[in-house]
């Protein structure tokens, strides 16, 4: 008779195979598929390939499409990893492109620098702040984050819908009367446009502060003191009570991290992507979850998720190209 | 004259996992209506020995006989059917479910199978099974309401109730107060005399030779000794367990003089989770080099004491002044601060964060001091090295800093707290149940520690239930029952009796 029993001890080259394994059966049952509606499954692998990362400029559209998910994916892990979790990534997201395009419709045309910081920033105070909501009620009345953060998601979108199709807003375009009929967003000034980085590739700013945000999450969370409270804490608040840690505020703390990460996210998308506060764009991507399950595949490793970021931005690309036939990216741009 | 059929046969048990033996060549022998103790330290192989008997693991070697019959159990459930019925440590009961409902639900057969159960008869047999063996307990009250006493009794109704011929009861008096365990010996003699075999797993010996008929002693997974328990001292016993001689926890005269008061505890109210009022006006002091033991059965607001005196639980009025510090209480850095070290109840889950590393237990509270950093980043490095250091002293074996917590033993984990809180040099530590659950080696060095604390001058607050431990301790003993203190006794002079009946608030 033959028992499954559970390994005491897991080889590690199991951690390897295990997931290879599962993507190896994964493109098997697709190929199953193909091949049963008369699609030859090399042909269409390979072609899957090409339009994400076959080529110069599709790696360079993969980079676009991973940016955002890079942030969402971040914001997701750095609270995760306290086992806070915050599904509000999406919403943080909108409030950080609502006030990031504030400001930079505010200064209206003058030095790209300045309105790139200022950008940066008021995202990731728009985001931290937004993110604080759920943040307190957790740290003060013990309501569950997950819930009260989810629902802020559509308090946000409904926000942004407002901004833009119903009302007269700060944000809304009413210069000509074509756009009076068809809402739209005011398009921001040339110098809230952010800069690119051409290695070879195009690396959108917006990637580049994400790596940045990553390396600073990492040292933060395993050489700091801070990270050493969010460790003990996210493994066991009892633990945590009995060292004097003061666990509130690392829960506030932990939030407007996690909100600001995604803040500057929606930022990046005014500065990087869209140049326009825009509704529709935001929440049809749903950056925000995306990043949730990014989290969980990098295992919340802020390293892993800018990779998985990176892989999930071009599935996004394939998916839109290839299998729905449209171009996201190039109609963000 | 031949020998009776055992009611269990073991011969030549084995069962490896990675890295260990844990049973080797075992042969184990209960004869039809005796009781017979399986002895020895932690990790000595009496869990995975009882988890074969039961069906939960299969051996890798050797054979089991059940009443003269091979038998092979593929599962737990082919052991119940076989008769062989387990006790467990941590219990098996649904809360929100009466003991009646609790007793069905553990019997396989007939009516728990059933469409329909008929809760009346369940319940009246339960009664009548409770009067039979002296295991008091309503039928119909549900689990939740009952103290871990009662719910041990359950346990054991559960087994009779499905007419188990083999009982194996796992350290059953862990959680019993001295007159419950009393009466649990009773029910187990009881249960022997009308034939049912029960084998009693235990590391405390003056269990083993209380209510014992038979003895085995384990000692790293092999069989060291099997003999009638007459023929054995409690002293020899200790060394089959170990392996050598050992002292024993033994009173030793006290030598030095007592300090100055270091711990001030005044007309002190706490509440418990529930709200309710669990330490009543609670005075007392602790100076520096005395061991002031509390003692009082579980529940009766010992923890709440120790969380109010350790900073993690609030108190409504009186005070708590350490060293000179008053506590505003309920926040364990100011106690910390107050130079109050704690070793909690609950090693695993408070006392320590048990997926990190040994080295980042090691620095749970002191991670925010100077020399654990540098500017704002932690110096890692020398964490490790400290952590290395206390392992060392402390004589932790078996893994290094990096490894997670939890996989180390009771008593290594207990060494690293105990490292960990006499690293900076407290005026006062609270020690809560520190040797609960530790074999007698473990139980041996906690001790030792504690006496060196107290001889550098620390006021010690030991909490708990183990008597022994208590009297050969502590200089005093306050006993405490319904949130109250109700005697003070001299260890010196005290008996276990005067002790047990105290707890049980029956004193004067």
């Amino acid at each position: 008779m033959i028992r499954i029993e559970r390994r005491l001890e897991q080889p590690r080259y199991l951690q390897l195979v295990v997931p290879l394994g599962s993507v190896v059966v994964a493109f098997a049952v697709m190929a199953i598929v193909l091949a049963a509606t008369h699609h030859p499954p090399g042909h269409v692998f390979a072609r899957l390939f090409s339009s994400a990362f076959g080529s110069r400029r599709a790696l360079d559209s993969t980079l676009v499409s991973a940016t955002p998910l890079a942030f969402t994916g971040l914001c997701a892990a750095v609270a995760f990893r306290m086992n806070l979790f915050n599904i509000g990534g999406e919403g943080q997201l909108y409030i950080g492109a609502i006030i990031g395009s504030a400001v930079a419709i505010a200064l209206g045309q003058t030095s790209q620098t300045l309105t790139v910081v200022l950008m940066v920033l008021a995202g990731a105070a728009g985001g931290a702040l937004f993110a604080l909501i759920p943040g307190v009620l957790r740290a003060f009345f013990s309501t569950y984050e997950i819930i009260t953060s989810l629902m802020l998601n559509y308090v946000a979108a409904l926000v942004l819908d407002y901004l833009i199709f119903d009302s007269q807003s700060f944000w809304r375009d009413l210069s000509t009367p074509d756009a009076r009929v068809f809402p739209q967003g005011k398009t921001l000034p040339n110098s809230a446009t952010w800069p690119t980085l051409h290695v070879s590739l195009v690396f959108p700013l917006g990637l580049l502060v994400a790596a940045a945000i990553a390396l600073v999450v990492h040292v933060l969370y395993t050489r700091t003191r801070f990270g050493f409270e969010v460790r003990v804490i996210g493994d066991s608040p009892r633990a945590a009570a009995y060292a004097g840690m003061r666990t509130r505020r690392t829960i506030l703390l932990v939030m407007a991290l996690s909100g600001a990460i995604a803040g500057v996210g929606g930022a990046s998308q005014d500065g990087d992507f869209r140049h326009v506060l825009d509704p529709r764009g935001l929440t049809q991507a749903g950056y925000g979850y995306a990043g949730i399950v990014i989290a969980a595949l990098a295992r919340y490793n802020p390293f892993a998720v800018c990779l998985v970021a990176f892989v999930l931005g071009g599935e996004i690309l394939i998916r839109h190209r290839v299998l729905l036939r449209r171009h996201p990216a190039e109609a963000a741009a | 004259m031949s020998t009776p059929t055992p009611a269990v046969s073991l011969r030549g048990i084995t069962k490896r996992f990675p890295g260990v033996v844990a049973n080797d060549h075992v042969d184990f022998d209960a004869a039809v209506g005796e009781v017979h103790a399986l002895l020895g330290e932690n990790g000595a192989g009496k869990s995975t020995l009882s988890s074969i008997l039961t069906g939960l693991y299969r051996p890798d070697e050797g054979t089991m006989a059940v009443y003269g019959e091979r038998v092979e159990f593929r599962s737990p459930r082919e052991a119940l059917e076989a008769g062989i019925c387990m006790v467990h440590q941590h219990f098996r009961l649904v809360p929100t479910f009466t003991v009646a409902e609790n007793v069905l639900l553990g019997d396989h057969r007939a009516e728990g199978r059933g469409l329909f159960v008929h809760p009346r008869e369940v319940e009246q047999r339960v009664a009548e099974l409770g009067v039979r063996y002296g295991l008091d307990v309503d039928p119909r009250a549900r689990i939740w309401q009952l103290s871990l006493g009662e719910q041990q009794r359950v346990e054991i109704l559960k087994a009779l109730h499905r007419e188990a011929r083999v009982l194996v009861l796992d350290e059953p008096t862990a959680v019993l107060t001295p007159q419950e365990a009393e009466g649990l010996f009773a029910t187990v003699r009881r249960m022997a005399d009308e034939g049912r075999t029960i084998i009693f797993i235990s590391h405390k010996l003056n269990e083993v030779t209380g209510v014992a008929d038979t003895v085995t002693v384990l000692r790293e997974g092999r069989t060291v000794a099997t003999a009638p328990v007459a023929e054995t001292t409690p002293r020899s016993l200790a060394s089959l367990m170990v392996g050598r001689e050992i002292e024993g926890a033994r009173r030793v005269a006290r030598t030095d003089e007592i300090g100055p008061v270091v711990l001030e505890v005044d007309g002190l109210r706490v509440r418990g989770d529930r709200g309710n009022e669990a330490v009543r006006g609670v005075s007392f002091s602790v100076a520096s080099g005395e061991i002031v033991a509390v003692a009082g059965v579980a529940g009766n607001g010992q923890r709440e004491l120790a969380e109010a005196i350790g900073g993690m639980r609030a108190f409504d009025a009186g005070s708590v002044v350490a060293a000179g510090h008053r506590l505003r209480g309920g926040n364990a850095r100011e106690a910390i601060h107050a130079g109050i070290a704690h070793v909690p109840e609950d090693r695993l889950h408070t006392g320590v964060a048990a997926n990190l590393s040994v080295a980042s237990n090691v620095v749970l509270k002191s991670y925010r001091h100077r020399q654990s950093r540098r500017g704002p980043l932690l110096r890692l490095g020398a964490i490790r090295e400290r952590a290395a250091a206390l392992m060392e002293r402390y004589d932790v074996r078996g893994a290094g800093p990096h490894v997670p917590a939890r996989q180390l033993s009771g008593g290594n984990l207990q060494k690293v707290v105990l490292g960990r809180e006499f690293s900076d040099t407290p005026a006062v530590l609270v020690a809560a149940s520190p040797t609960r659950g530790l074999d007698v080696s473990a139980s041996e060095a906690v001790h030792r520690y504690l006496r060196e604390g107290a001889a550098s001058g620390m006021g010690i607050l030991l909490i708990g239930e183990d008597l022994d431990e208590i009297l050969a301790l502590s200089d005093r003993v306050l006993v405490m029952s319904g949130g109250a203190v109700v005697g003070e006794l001299d260890p010196g002079t005290a008996t276990r009796e005067e002790l047990g009946l105290l707890m049980a608030g029956a004193g004067a």
